[in-house]
């Protein structure tokens, strides 16, 4: 193929490498308000008093609004499709604060200088409650954090504020209990991950104005601009019409930014005054008030009987969703239904979940969401299991992991029509040189190096529900435009539609442009998240692309005077197969833009019945200093089956860049709170993410299996690649000096502590 | 207070407040490229050249500025889109947030390091961090520029794949 399957460099690489002014503060206009937020000191308090005459006199001060400023009516920031899962339960600004960040009142001024002192000058009187802040003890505890009255859950997710309850589900296939008593090996251990911040390295930020209309123009770094739309309209309170949202360049999501964290502050700022607002998260706001992953405790029982069957699997899941409910009822679904479906050859399984909330920020959407959590658990789990059964963890798994063809009743009863896990299995087992390396080394100094396995599966965006249009035409000299909603941000998925849309057009991928993202033009996408992008919109690129070339034929026939069933349509040219008469596509391109009453262009949409899981093994070896328990990363194999790789260099770095996110996962990455709910880990020397010394080397490769229902047999390969990790690390630290590790990060002292109780 | 530096070759005379950090002022004199991405000297995002040295803006009073010289990406914009080829060509510039500040480092490691190991690179470059790439997309891309540019590298480096690993027993 031409474009498809080929390491084509990122259409916006030149931008990028010469710092051009392409991201949203480096665009925002000058003569922008500065937007910062007064935060509560406490984690559960009512305000009672806000005095502001003496902020609103510093010089410079524009406006200072508080709860009474702003509409009564709650909402979600999750960026999901309406109606959506995430219980109503936020205002722009309420009378109660739920953690130690929590936004108390919007100070807008012409300078920072300005709107820093007008912040130190606001005098709030609280009314301190008691916080919950152990997980554990949330749910039907007496202290309620949502008691309001206007909280609203649209989705049947089994939430209740009178129970800090977010959502509850259970689900069961066979009888789980009863299959679990004939096992002959029975593991049933609980595992602890901990909540992480994204980092990516452009923090929260966005801008906006009123246009020529009146209407309230955002420009945001996000990853779901149509729904940012929506949640803004429904947090002012005023009609969709009256909003756009524009998005730049982006410098990393990972999910952070498929919640609107911050908008609607400057977006507020500027409906109340009229004049344009800008706010950008310092680094410590980004750590304190944003959108980490859901902290997760996953009990898993799993029975196997003596020849290695793996027969039951049993998950309960504890998830901690904060102070607010963003991506809490869906979040924590992945973590058994993209876990139990790795092993094929169950008689039963049970999954059952609980979503809390407590008084500390809010959770949301990050890389792997949910599946994350799940897999280390349910990975760990089957080691153990291993480990019981003195039989090789790699064993265990060929005999029964999940095949092509198989129907996997955890994952929605769906069928992997694509699957090369048991390739990707044998092929980094080949690259790391497990049968030489298996269990341990000891160096002879004192360091001991132990390697261990971990597999993963995730989705292609979210079945009957993720859609995806775009729209395409054809302008002068025939270069097309190709409009998307689907929000690249760094990931090159503009790229990657245009190698498509090349492919599918037969022409240069230097005759598409490619524009995304403007509410106001592109045509709706749900945007980039849940590993939908390459998938859903590259489908809906697909199907624009066929009917465009039905009208590029047809217009061309017409204007040749023959029937469009004699010619032929080539990429460059129409030619009348009957006498060898041929128009190009430039001079198509020119002639509809004059006495044309047709327009040449086409828009189709795409929405997915199925989510066709990509696959993954990491290996990861590791080394274990005896007398410390510090776990340092020397090598780490992968092996990804996301179908197609459309672009082979952009589909290795998105798995380098995932497996490094997850080995700080693994090893260092920890949001602590003091008991009072104050968060220690507010900037980069609290909260470490691996540089380039920490994460060894990584190796990656693909098996590549052909998704039948993707673009080019495409899967998805985003999210997938941060799950290995965690799991492939405590696997290997057991092996290497025999601790297991059950609560995440595994920390030197973690470790030596592991080491003395074993003595 | 009024100070005069060199600003990319070219003398700048700017009045900046007693505290003003370098970061936020060449951003205000139009050096976009200098990103802040933490505010602790931690992330190596806001990367610029005093006196040809890599320095972190983030850290510097720019009134400490008078009579230096100053260099951002703007002002090495051809050796930027040089080196910059390479790395698109690996897809590693991914967001491309943090990378001016890690191409200054790359331009200035090139220039002082003669001969450098594997460690001694990371180690260089340690600094500057990176969420997207998990690093190894922008070795790949380092050593493809240095070897098109003739520059020595220790050969204690091999290819394994598309990762660099140190040789068993070469010298760290």
């Amino acid at each position: 193929m031409r474009y498809v399957n080929q390491a084509v460099p990122k259409l916006d690489a030149q931008a990028l490498v010469t710092g051009q002014a392409v991201y949203t503060d480096d665009i925002a206009p000058d003569d922008c308000l500065i937007v910062k937020v007064l935060r509560s000191p406490h984690a559960h308090a009512l305000i009672r008093d806000v005095q502001l005459s003496r902020a609103k006199a510093v010089p410079g001060i524009e406006a200072v609004f508080t709860y009474k400023d702003c509409p009564d009516k709650r909402f979600t920031l999750a960026g999901q499709t309406y109606p959506e899962p995430s219980p109503y339960d936020r205002l722009i600004l309420d009378q109660r604060v739920r953690f130690v960040g929590d936004p108390v009142a919007i100070v807008a001024g012409q300078t920072e200088e300005a709107v820093q002192k007008a912040l130190k000058l606001i005098k709030v009187q609280y009314e301190v409650l008691e916080p919950v802040l152990d997980f554990h003890k949330a749910k039907d505890n007496p202290v309620l954090i949502h008691p309001e009255e206007n909280w609203e859950s649209l989705a049947p997710v089994g939430a209740d504020n009178q129970r800090n309850l977010c959502a509850h589900e259970e689900c069961y296939e066979g009888n789980v209990e009863q299959v679990l008593a004939e096992c002959a090996y029975v593991v049933d251990e609980t595992y602890h991950t901990k909540a992480n911040q994204q980092a990516m390295m452009e923090t929260f930020r966005a801008y906006s104005y009123k246009d020529a209309y009146g209407r309230l123009n955002i420009v945001s770094a996000t990853q779901v601009p149509f729904h940012v739309r929506r949640i803004m309209a429904t947090a002012l309170n005023i009609p969709k019409s009256r909003v756009r949202v524009i998005k730049p360049r982006i410098g990393g999501g990972f999910g952070a930014k498929q919640t609107a964290v911050m908008e609607m502050y400057p977006a507020f700022v500027t409906w109340m005054t009229g004049k344009p607002a800008k706010m950008v998260f310092t680094r410590e706001e980004s750590m304190i008030a944003s959108s980490p992953r859901h902290e997760m405790e996953v009990r898993v029982r799993i029975g196997a009987d003596e020849d290695g069957r793996i027969r039951a699997m049993d998950v309960y899941t504890l998830s901690n969703t904060g102070a607010y409910g963003e991506h809490g009822p869906t979040t924590v679904g992945l973590s058994g239904h993209k876990s139990i479906p790795l092993y094929g050859k169950t008689d039963a399984f049970r999954f059952v979940y609980d979503v809390v909330y407590t008084n500390v920020m809010s959770a949301g959407a990050y890389r792997g969401y949910g599946a994350t959590q799940g897999i280390f658990a349910v990975e760990s789990a089957v080691t153990e299991l291993a480990e019981k059964m003195g039989v090789d963890p790699v064993v265990l798994r060929e005999k029964n992991l999940v095949k092509e063809g198989q129907v996997m009743p955890a994952y929605y009863g769906e069928t992997a029509q694509s699957c090369a896990l048991d390739r990707c299995l044998e092929r980094a087992k080949e690259m790391i040189g497990w049968e030489e390396k298996y269990p341990a080394r000891d160096m002879g100094n004192g360091k001991v190096r132990g390697i261990g396995v971990g597999m993963a599966m995730q989705g292609s965006g979210i079945a009957a529900c993720d859609t995806a249009s775009v729209a395409l035409k054809v302008n002068d000299d025939g270069f097309y435009s190709l409009m998307i909603g689907a929000t690249d941000m760094g990931t090159g998925c503009d790229t990657v539609l245009a190698q498509m849309a090349a492919e599918c057009l037969e022409c240069g991928i230097d005759e598409i442009v490619v524009h995304g993202v403007d509410t106001d033009v592109s045509p709706y996408d749900c945007g980039s998240y849940a590993s939908s992008t390459t998938y859903v919109t590259g489908m809906a690129v697909v199907k624009t692309c066929e009917t465009l070339r039905e009208k590029l034929l047809e217009r061309g026939a017409a204007y040749l005077g023959c029937d469009p069933e004699d010619a032929e349509f080539d990429g460059e040219k129409v030619t009348n197969l009957k006498n060898g008469e041929s128009i190009s596509r430039a001079e198509i391109g020119n002639r509809v833009m004059c006495n044309n009453g047709d327009a040449l262009s086409a828009s189709e949409a795409f929405s997915s019945p199925v989510s066709p899981p990509p696959f993954m093994v990491g290996i990861a070896e590791v080394e274990v200093d005896k007398l410390t328990g510090a776990v340092e990363l020397i090598d780490y194999a992968a092996v990804v089956d996301c179908g197609t790789p459309i672009n082979p260099n952009l589909a290795r770095v998105q798995t380098e860049g995932g497996i490094a996110q997850g080995i700080g996962m693994a090893l260092y990455e920890d949001i602590v709170y003091n008991d009072k709910g104050k968060n220690y880990s507010n900037s980069f020397m609290q909260y470490k993410i691996p540089s380039r010394l920490d994460v060894g080397t990584i190796r990656v490769d693909f098996e590549s299996s052909y998704e039948p229902t993707g673009p080019f047999g495409a899967k998805s390969i985003g999210e997938i690649v941060i799950n290995t990790p965690a799991p492939a690390i405590a696997n290997a630290v057991s092996n290497a000096v025999g601790v297991r590790i059950r609560e995440l990060p595994i920390t030197a002292e973690k470790v030596y502590w592991g080491m003395q109780e074993k003595k | 207070m009024e100070i005069q530096f060199r600003l990319n070759g070219k003398q700048v005379t700017k009045e900046v407040a007693a505290d003003a950090i370098l970061l936020n002022v060449l951003r205000d004199l139009g050096c976009t490229s200098v990103k802040c991405g933490c505010e602790t000297t931690n992330c190596g995002l806001c990367t610029v050249w005093v006196d040809e040295k890599p320095r972190l803006s983030c850290s510097i009073l720019a009134a400490s500025m008078a009579g230096h010289s100053v260099t951002t990406l703007e002002g090495v914009q051809e050796e930027a889109a040089e080196f910059g080829r390479f790395l698109a060509e690996e897809g590693a510039e991914q967001c491309g947030f943090c990378a001016p500040g890690f191409i200054m480092s790359v331009l200035a490691m090139v220039r002082e390091l003669d001969n450098p190991t594997l460690e001694e690179m990371k180690e260089y470059l340690a600094g500057n961090l990176c969420r997207c790439t998990g690093y190894m997309g922008q070795l790949r891309a380092i050593r493809k520029y240095m070897k098109a540019k003739q520059l020595p590298i220790c050969n204690n480096i091999e290819e394994d794949g598309n990762a660099y690993v140190k040789k068993e027993g070469g010298p760290v």
